[in-house]
């Protein structure tokens, strides 16, 4: 399940090659604006770009993108919600599963049944995260998932995401707080200003 | 009964009311004169000029003249629908109107020639030309708040549509609730004026025979068969433009293409 980026490049940011091996975390550090989130995208193939990514050994240009994007999950830093009510968004045959997510995240179990609108910038990156995990993707694109998050919270998405590396899920965490990527990451790679990664 | 017939002269005695009109614009300062004026003599002319061609149409029995008239009243719909959207698709939003609008405007036409109305031959210019334009106005209608409801609105969906293709879904799931209420948008007009008929309005075809001296249920039965045909046409031009308008932003790895939108 290791991942290998090659060559990845739009007219945005790039050209990126890297090697994330299985259940490791990479975090990405660096300034808003130089191509952080533009790398993740193109991981997760929802812009046009060149480039190769293989994962667990599978090139991904072999797989249908709907069937890539279930096994590389994205978190992105501003989510999307297209229902009403907060609880629409989950799959209510796994709601014991979404429910002991929740908790570990400290989400209010009362919030799945109110309005997406209610729910703060917080809650709705938790609620994503929770989410994007339920699909239980092998590879983990994280973008930004505590900038609005309290130290407690903060720390209860860490926890989280550790165990899923532990069980073997790879992992690519963008932050721009340095202590955090130190705390998550088992390499660390710092974006410059014109989308270059570099050590 | 025998319809009344109109003089000229007759008519010259309505345009009093523009007259009024317009003194009420100058008078009260309300500036409208000059856009009535203009806006009267274009309708008298644009009428003759269309009511000399009918009768040109009617008398030949020209197959080629009527299908020739028939696509040109098309295509001036084509263009109405292609420009009411904000946005511009990268291909050019005609090349989505055109196939939907010609396409319901000859199906649900010949539909209704060959088997409601079945005049003799069946592609008659007195049953075609008027029952073309009437189901354009219609598929206009409504095609046009489809693509609108799709282009305009999908840039605001955005997080949304990818929301779910974030998470493996396909993007006919994931532009599902976008087209839906595009479409469902497009249906208000026509359920409104199903609704509405003979209770809010009397709507303009069955007015028209009354004043001409038809009996009123001849005229209503002529109404019914008319409702039922613009709200199959609007239906089936909202459908196809919606989900054709949403096919252009979509690439081979099902990314929303929002580059392909201005």
């Amino acid at each position: 399940m290791t991942l290998f980026v090659e060559g990845l490049r739009s007219g945005l940011a790039g050209p990126f090659t890297f090697t994330v091996p299985q259940g490791q975390c990479l975090a990405i550090t660096g300034a808003s604006g130089s191509g952080k989130t533009v790398l993740l995208r193109m991981i997760a193939d929802l812009d046009p770009h060149e480039g190769k990514v293989v994962f667990a050994g599978t090139d991904r240009a072999s797989l249908p993108a709907p069937a890539w994007r279930r096994l590389a999950g994205l978190v992105p830093a501003r989510s999307g919600w297209w229902a009403d009510t907060v609880g629409e968004h989950f799959p209510s045959a796994r709601e014991a599963e979404w429910q002991a997510l929740a908790a570990e995240l400290l989400v209010p179990k009362a919030l799945f049944a109110r309005s997406i609108e209610d729910a703060s910038t917080g809650e709705r990156q938790r609620l994503a995260l929770i989410r994007a995990l339920l699909a239980a993707p092998r590879l983990l694109l994280l973008d930004e998932p505590t900038a609005s998050l309290d130290p407690v919270s903060t720390r209860a998405v860490e926890t989280v995401v550790s165990q899923r590396i532990a069980a073997g899920t790879t992992v690519i965490w963008v932050t721009h707080d340095a202590a955090q990527a130190g705390r998550v990451g088992h390499m660390a790679l710092q974006m410059r200003s014109g989308g270059v990664l570099a050590p | 009964m025998t319809p009344l017939t109109l003089h000229a002269g007759d008519i010259a005695i309505a345009a009093i009311l523009l007259v009024v009109d317009a003194a009420l614009s100058i008078g009260l300062r309300l500036r409208f004169h000059r856009a009535l004026a203009i806006a009267s003599v274009r309708m008298v002319v644009q009428l003759v000029a269309v009511g000399y061609l009918l009768r040109y149409v009617f008398a030949g029995h020209s197959p080629w003249l009527t299908a020739a008239l028939v696509l040109a009243m098309s295509l001036v719909a084509v263009r109405e629908v292609a420009v009411r959207p904000v946005r511009r698709l990268a291909g050019g939003n005609a090349a989505v109107a055109l196939p939907n609008v010609l396409g319901v405007v000859l199906l649900t036409a010949c539909f209704a020639l060959l088997t409601a109305i079945r005049p003799h031959p069946w592609y008659d210019a007195r049953y075609a030309i008027p029952l073309v334009g009437i189901l354009l106005g219609s598929i206009l209608n409504a095609a046009s708040i489809a693509l609108a409801g799709v282009l305009d609105n999908v840039r605001q969906q955005r997080d949304a549509i990818e929301a779910q293709l974030m998470l493996g879904a396909g993007f006919g799931t994931a532009t599902a609730p976008l087209l839906r209420r595009s479409i469902r948008a497009a249906m208000v007009p026509v359920i409104n004026q199903m609704a509405a008929a003979g209770v809010i309005t009397l709507p303009g075809t069955m007015t028209g025979q009354l004043l001409a001296g038809a009996d009123p249920l001849d005229a209503v039965k002529y109404q019914i068969l008319l409702l039922i045909l613009l709200t199959g046409a609007s239906c089936l031009a909202a459908v196809g433009t919606a989900y054709a308008a949403v096919a252009k932003l979509r690439d081979s790895r099902d990314r929303l293409r929002l580059d392909l939108l201005r």
